[in-house]
């Protein structure tokens, strides 16, 4: 039975008819053509479809699309406006810290887990801007990589880090 | 006709274009048309391939703002391979780096390529670099008619030719030839050549480069798809969608049975089991099952909720019953290396070693379980599919729906990792008889169970090894048996819908086996016996399907074999490196022994001569691995070595790889960058297999299906990785894919004994065995 949603996605609402138990996975690839959350499988066992709701990363393959109505889910796609956001930035970057920093250290292979490592990266680096090694790895463990790039996704954090702490630094003192 | 439905599509597609980045593929109507527009393909056009490989114009097109596209036939599968070839075709050219683009690989656009086997470098780089030598030979002798100079007067730039003497008269490659053909034919490294660069007979034949003259090959360009893949911007043949498409399901047991005897049989299907999804569809072909739907969650639901039962399958012995069964099987027995005399040595020394190796079946563990996208008309069909030979899928699907190879395009879009041969062509194969069967595109999207339940597993393997040394620490003597099953007959999709008569390519057990024994002759031994014991799947219940996975065969075969050598080390009473330096003279071998060793300032001690009572005991060890190929492919051997620091928690079982340094001598490394993020991605890999990787099965069916069930190497277990590449300009290329994966599962064995002084001779070390191990 098809219920109508109200979805707010990267800032932009859209409305969404859909049975109340669509995996959240389905509308955003199917309805809103987004290709950052993606499926890997179905279980919320391996990250491939974390998005953030309200900043929380959720596993959007077995999250009810009619459990997230309520809340504003941010994909990859809108990751770097969202911190823009969250770190009050006056213009948004084209890309997120860890995005650049993932260039930066060479990190990719496939590519495909990373929609959900950069997600809970990002989401680590909101809650702890300076991680250590350890946690780091543990907030990190629920996201799997099969090309076996976890050492440069974790210098990648840690590199992503530290730009951060050089950027709110040079904000501050713009601000001062 | 402009009926309500084809409105829909075309609302949806403006919706996409306006909204989304999604990709929107084209109908198999507009792409198969002749001479439809291929960006990149310039004079060239669309037309149905494989282009013939003595023609300049099958490898490469020039355009006229002075960049060229190469039609190389290898394709990206998170390797890092294209960004390779780039590099080798600048090279030539004389071009920047940015001056060369690669294209979707296409059967109406590519030259036939494989990319497994770590063949795209060290044989498509060698058959590119012919190309693109010829061409700017070609390029050359067109600017000094336009210059009306000699060749030899010529430099050459950035693609502009100059006049030496006269630099301000030149021309750009592009005013010469842009989107012109070539028409020129030259004596190409052959389509199912052995990747050698020699001999080409044809003394006209442009040179390649001279090594010493290298400037963009052997530098560390940065990797051409990463950017793309950190945004979202990057297209996975997960996004693709096509107008008029249905999602569509493949409905199959709960894991594979046994493979060889008997194929799955539908008992019953209860269609009304269905009759709540919204316009999910049944299709059927003799045993196969699928269902589609407009929508992705319905096909989702109607997959789940379909009821169906099957006949009970032929027995398998179950994992834990799987080695014995190998032992007690009938068997062909091949000798496939057998100098010196080894039963006579063996009576002789005093100083042997005996022991039984295991290794399980693998999954290639996809992280996106496979999906693709068909349209099939009744003229012709498209499939876009993420198969790791375009052309070997083209075939395989045209004999599946009665069709002319050449009216079957298939188009290549990167899936996840795959590492050999997941199962993207029975996704391909789903959603060709889906399509024809529905008369609509048809996406196939396989599940995680899907994908791990009906794998094309790395094979499982059993070795009894004896070894035996002499007062110096020599190696008199050494004697491998190995046991293993036979690689798979025709694919699971055509068996299931055609009925085909359930067979294996050999029912004695494939070749596979024969050539990884062939070549363990790093070790100077003059004694050596190779014995291949082929079972046969229809003795004692079958097996399950297995097929080729980042370096078949060499996890379990390195596993056993650099077991053996460290018991022959620790029987001499030698440190495991200063062993290996005796018995080893190939200065390769040594070349990445030393490299792996000094990095991990490896320091001379016998092992496990340092235990402790401590409740983590902490070992190193030492491993050598190659992908053997076999020796009428080119002599494509490449070099690696591991050591792996370990610790082991006594109490819990739990083993921790805490650093890896990973050596590889590949030839000319055409990137080394990309090459030691293959070792750090090959050691990830490797602990893996070593410590948490194994298919389980029962005596009906395969039971590993989820991540839960099938562990893999997480993020916070991960060990440090040092790679070291040791780079050989005047080497021939050779793979850079597989052959650290071996050298880390064997040191990691060789590390545990390090650290407790028990010998495990089978893997994953789980907890659960290493308990059983200490307990003794």
């Amino acid at each position: 039975m098809d219920s109508e949603f109200h979805l707010r996605v990267n800032e932009r609402t859209h409305t969404i008819t859909a049975a109340a138990e669509t995996p959240l996975l389905y509308v955003l690839t199917d309805e809103l053509a987004l290709q950052g959350p993606r499926f890997g499988c179905g279980l919320g066992q391996c990250g491939c479809c974390s998005v953030l709701a309200d900043g929380v990363e959720i596993r959007s393959c077995i999250t009810p699309v009619s459990k997230v109505a309520s809340k504003s889910i941010t994909t990859l796609e809108g990751l770097p406006a969202y911190y823009a956001s969250r770190m009050k930035l006056r213009q948004a970057p084209e890309l997120h810290p860890l995005q650049e920093a993932l260039i930066a250290e060479q990190a990719v292979q496939c590519g495909y887990c990373y929609n959900g490592q950069i997600i809970k990266g990002a989401e680590l680096l909101f809650k702890n801007p300076s991680p250590s090694e350890a946690q780091i790895r543990s907030a990190m463990n629920g996201h799997l990589c099969r090309c076996g790039t976890y050492p440069r996704i974790l210098l990648a954090i840690q590199r992503a880090s530290k730009r951060i702490a050089a950027l709110k630094q040079s904000e501050e003192a713009a601000h001062a | 006709m402009h009926n309500a439905a084809n409105a829909h599509e075309l609302d949806r597609r403006e919706f996409l274009k306006a909204t989304g980045s999604l990709v929107v593929g084209f109908s198999a109507a507009e792409t198969l048309a002749a001479q439809a527009p291929v960006p990149g393909a310039g004079a060239r056009g669309a037309v149905s391939g494989p282009p013939d490989d003595a023609e300049l114009d099958s490898y490469i097109a020039v355009h006229p703002n002075n960049t060229v596209t190469i039609f190389s036939g290898y394709v990206e599968l998170g390797q890092g391979g294209p960004t390779a070839l780039r590099q080798i075709a600048a090279e030539e050219l004389d071009l920047d780096f940015d001056q060369v683009q690669t294209v979707r690989n296409d059967t109406f656009v590519c030259t036939n390529g494989a990319t497994y086997a770590s063949m795209t470098v060290g044989v498509g780089g060698v058959k590119l670099r012919a190309a693109a030598a010829e061409a700017r030979r070609v390029l050359l002798g067109l600017a000094a008619e336009r210059l009306s100079v000699p060749v030899e007067e010529l430099i050459v730039t950035r693609g502009v030719a100059a006049v030496r003497s006269a630099p301000q008269r030149s021309v750009t490659y592009g005013d010469l030839l842009g989107d012109k053909r070539f028409n020129h034919r030259y004596e190409a490294v052959p389509y199912r050549g052995l990747g050698l660069e020699l001999p080409r007979t044809n003394p006209n034949n442009a040179p390649p480069k001279p090594r010493a003259e290298y400037r963009v090959v052997g530098q560390r360009m940065p990797r051409i798809d990463i950017p793309d893949k950190v945004t979202g911007k990057y297209v996975y043949i997960q996004h693709v969608r096509v107008p008029g498409m249905l999602h569509g399901r493949v409905v199959w047991p709960r894991g594979q049975g046994a493979y060889g005897l008997s194929d799955p049989k539908v008992s019953s299907i209860d269609e009304q089991s269905i009759k709540d999804v919204p316009g999910a569809k049944i299709v059927r072909k003799g045993n196969f099952i699928g269902v589609a739907a407009e929508r992705e969650w319905d096909a989702v639901r109607a997959a789940r909720q379909l009821k169906v039962t099957w006949d009970a399958f032929a027995p398998l012995p179950g994992s834990d019953g799987l080695h014995d069964s190998f032992r007690a099987a009938k068997t062909k027995d091949l000798v496939v290396a057998d100098t010196g005399d080894v039963a006579r040595t063996f009576n002789q020394e005093a100083h042997v070693a005996s022991g039984t190796y295991l290794g399980p079946y693998h999954s290639h563990g996809t992280m996106a379980p496979n999906c693709a996208v068909a349209d099939v008309r009744q003229d012709g069909a498209l499939v876009m599919c993420s198969d790791q030979a375009i052309y070997q899928t083209r075939s395989s699907v045209a004999q599946f729906l009665g069709l002319p190879p050449e009216k079957v395009r298939v188009q290549f879009y990167s899936g996840s990792n795959t590492y050999g041969s997941s199962c993207y062509v029975e996704a391909a194969l789903a959603a060709a008889l889906m399509s024809k069967e529905l008369s609509k595109p048809v996406r196939v999207q396989l599940s995680r169970e899907d994908e791990l339940g009906w794998d094309n597993y790395g094979p499982a393997h059993l070795a009894d090894l004896r070894g035996a040394v002499d007062e110096n620490g020599k190696i008199v003597a050494f004697e491998y048996q190995g046991w293993g099953h036979g690689s798979p007959g025709p694919n699971t999709v055509v068996q299931l819908a055609l009925g085909a008569a359930p067979r294996v390519s050999d029912p004695n057990g494939g070749g596979l086996f024969q050539l990884r024994l062939s070549q363990n002759d790093m070790y100077d031994i003059p004694n050596r016996r190779m014995v291949d014991h082929r079972v046969a799947s229809q003795i004692g219940g079958g097996y399950l399907r297995i097929g080729a996975l980042r370096a078949p065969l060499d996890p379990p075969y390195f596993f056993a074999q650099e077991g053996m050598m460290d018991e022959l080390a620790y029987l001499a009473r030698l440190d495991p490196y200063e062993f290996r330096k005796r018995n080893i003279s190939h200065p390769r071998w040594l070349g990445v022994l030393k490299a792996a060793t000094d990095a991990a300032k490896w320091t001379p001690r016998v092992a496990a001569s340092g235990l402790s009572s401590a409740r983590i005991a902490v070992g190193r060890g030492i491993g050598l691995g190659t992908h053997h190929v076999p020796m009428n492919q080119g002599d494509r051997i490449t070099f690696a070595a591991a050591v792996v620091e370990i610790e082991v928690n006594k109490d819990t079982g739990a083993v921790l790889a805490k650093h890896v340094y990973g050596a590889m001598d590949c030839g000319l490394a055409v990137n080394p960058a990309i090459v030691e993020s293959q070792i750090v991605g090959m050691s990830i890999h490797g602990a893996s297999l070593a410590l948490k990787e194994e298919v389980t099965f029962d005596h009906a069916h395969v039971t590993s299906l989820d991540w839960n069930s099938y562990p893999v190497l997480r993020f916070g277990e991960h060990p440090a990785v040092t790679p070291i590449v040791v780079q050989r300009i005047n080497e021939k290329s050779t793979g850079a894919g597989e052959e650290v994966l071996p050298a880390v599962v064997a040191a990691i064995g060789n590390a545990f004994f390090d650290a407790t002084g028990v010998r495990i001779r089978q893997f994953p070390l789980t907890p659960k065995r290493v308990l059983a191990a200490l307990a003794g």
